[in-house]
């Protein structure tokens, strides 16, 4: 009887959420692949059943492959920088240095601000012969103006920093929460024992922030994917897709071009890579997560 | 870094320190940068003296070139609208993954887990198509409604829920209280820090929320502050960089000058958000 009720009240408390969840998550993300079979609709006439045409299109799609060499190149910059930095920021604001409250308040305050109003700053930041960069270089050294996002070889590089500043502060979080939850007995013990600072770190303090590292570094992959907020001010992909990455080619392709069937295929590509991602989170975790 | 045998006086933590406090200096450099050119006439937006006049009048033209305080309302509308109905579909479901035992609670959890990877910010072509067969493009309803059952929200609370000791329904049961007088009483007080938590991050990220905000609205009505934002800045026809940077610090400073106030629960609260 009892048993009976609590499937009850479970399905019942459970249903409005899933009937946001499947609505707005599972629904489309199976409905993503279908599209991806289909034509795109035209006015009257309906999606017609093509096959794996979209598919053959995306592998003769010279600006697919460009978007996702970017975007590799844009995971491969931002990550181990704003991971590393991020465990020196909190490293330093953990520690008994002066001045360590400003600090944080000055690294974590990017992370509450909006990707988008974060992009007007920094373009401002970039701007040719105007900007503080510029201002910089002529007022120090007399260096003539530069065009960082004008150019295709310097515009991803340029977006890479931007990203690293807006992320860096945030992954912070994670190490300072790790750091705090380490007894502080373990260095006193390494005190007791002799050990360097260097050698405390590299061989207790770094084994012990493992999962920290591969939590956030899978965030960070993620994050790579979806930040796209700052293209769009920045430099609307350009010059000649130089800083596109695949979600902003899929908001062209869907929503400037209107092809939306096309635009599901490039999405069933970012699901797999994303999958392929948390399968390879799974099997890391396993294998050192037993730290924790 | 490396010479705590001998206690050099403090040459380590000089180092340190002048290490931190210049990457500290060059993380503020941006925010500042745009502060000063938002609050000085656009003569000194590259012209650092410390008598520079002070003046609102960026603030001014910004505010009277769009219409950001109706972009605004809507923000605050829509961030409002989406953690009423996130705490109540996520306090519900959590509370029946932590607490009842039913047919296929391990796969609907998996599956409620799968949204931290599959986030609905990615799946924006066909997010759209239902919106529109709902008729509801260009609503403020619009931009909330894929994301107001959270998987992370669910994760949250059940994890705290779950931590609540049993002993505490069993007395509350035995008073004669129902499951949501249960829920009422006993989870959700105890939960507060969970709340607070979830809801710092919660408002920060569909304040700072862009794509999907500008996929589903066209209208001043709808669009929040964002995508007011980017329309404004996008108008290049000759607005001064002092007037985009003031209009870029109004649409960032509620969440600034929160953040600001409340830093150490900010990060208490990402921190705790973050801990899985």
């Amino acid at each position: 009887m009892m048993h009976r009720r609590e499937w009850i009240y479970g399905w019942l408390f459970l249903s409005p959420a899933l009937l946001f969840l499947f609505t707005f998550t599972h629904y489309p993300a199976v409905k993503t692949i279908v599209s991806s079979f289909f034509s795109t609709p035209r006015g009257k006439r309906p999606a017609k059943f093509i096959g794996i045409e979209n598919y053959q299109a995306l592998i003769q799609d010279e600006v697919f492959w460009k978007v996702l060499t970017n975007n590799f190149w844009f995971a491969v910059g931002t990550i181990p920088i704003s991971v590393g930095l991020a465990l020196l920021m909190a490293l330093w604001v953990n520690s008994k240095l002066k001045g360590t409250t400003l600090s944080r308040i000055a690294f974590f305050a990017p992370t509450v601000l909006p990707l988008i109003a974060v992009a007007n700053i920094w373009l401002f930041f970039y701007t040719p012969g105007f900007g503080l960069i510029d201002q910089f270089r002529s007022g120090l050294f007399g260096l003539p103006a530069i065009n960082l996002l004008g150019n295709p070889d310097t515009v991803l590089a340029a977006m890479i920093v931007v990203a690293i500043w807006k992320e860096a502060g945030f992954f912070m979080i994670f190490y300072l929460a790790a750091l705090q939850s380490i007894p502080p007995v373990l260095k006193e013990a390494a005190d007791v024992e002799g050990a360097s600072n260097f050698y405390y770190l590299r061989k207790i303090l770094f084994p012990l922030l493992m999962p920290t590292t591969l939590f956030v570094s899978i965030n960070a992959v993620i994050n790579s994917f979806r930040l796209v907020d700052h293209i769009f001010v920045m430099t609307e992909g350009g010059p000649d897709n130089a800083s596109s990455l695949l979600l902003y080619y899929i908001y062209e392709t869907a929503f400037k071009y209107w092809q939306t069937g096309y635009a599901a295929t490039l999405t069933v590509v970012m699901l797999i890579l994303l999958s392929v991602l948390a399968i390879g989170q799974f099997f890391l975790f396993d294998r050192k997560v037993h730290y924790q | 870094m490396s010479s705590g045998k001998y206690r050099l006086p403090g040459f380590d933590t000089v180092l340190n320190s002048f290490a931190m406090w210049l990457l500290a200096f060059l993380w503020a450099l941006p925010l500042l940068y745009a502060i000063w050119t938002a609050f000085h006439p656009a003569a000194y937006e590259t012209n650092f003296v410390w008598n520079a006049p002070l003046t609102l009048d960026n603030f001014k033209s910004a505010w009277s070139a769009a219409p950001f305080a109706r972009y605004f309302f809507n923000t605050v509308l829509l961030v409002t609208m989406i953690l009423i109905c996130q705490f109540i579909l996520c306090t519900l479901a959590a509370f029946a993954f932590a607490r009842f035992r039913f047919p296929g609670r391990g796969i609907l959890f998996a599956l409620v887990l799968l949204q931290l990877l599959v986030m609905p910010d990615i799946l924006i072509v066909e997010n759209y198509k239902t919106i529109r067969s709902l008729g509801l493009v260009d609503t403020i309803v619009a931009i909330g409604l894929p994301y107001i059952a959270s998987g992370f929200g669910i994760f949250l609370l059940r994890q705290t829920f779950m931590s609540i000791p049993k002993e505490l329904d069993e007395a509350a049961r035995v008073e004669g209280a129902s499951f949501l007088g249960l829920l009422w009483k006993v989870y959700i007080p105890l939960a507060k820090p969970t709340y607070l938590a979830y809801g710092l991050v919660s408002v920060s990220h569909h304040w700072n929320n862009f794509l999907w905000p500008l996929i589903i609205t066209n209208s001043v009505e709808t669009r929040p502050v964002t995508v007011g934002l980017s329309v404004f800045a996008a108008i290049d026809a000759g607005i001064e960089w002092s007037v985009i940077n003031a209009a870029t610090l109004m649409t960032s400073g509620p969440l600034l000058i929160a953040f600001l106030l409340f830093q150490r629960q900010f990060v208490q609260s990402f921190m705790r958000a973050g801990i899985r």
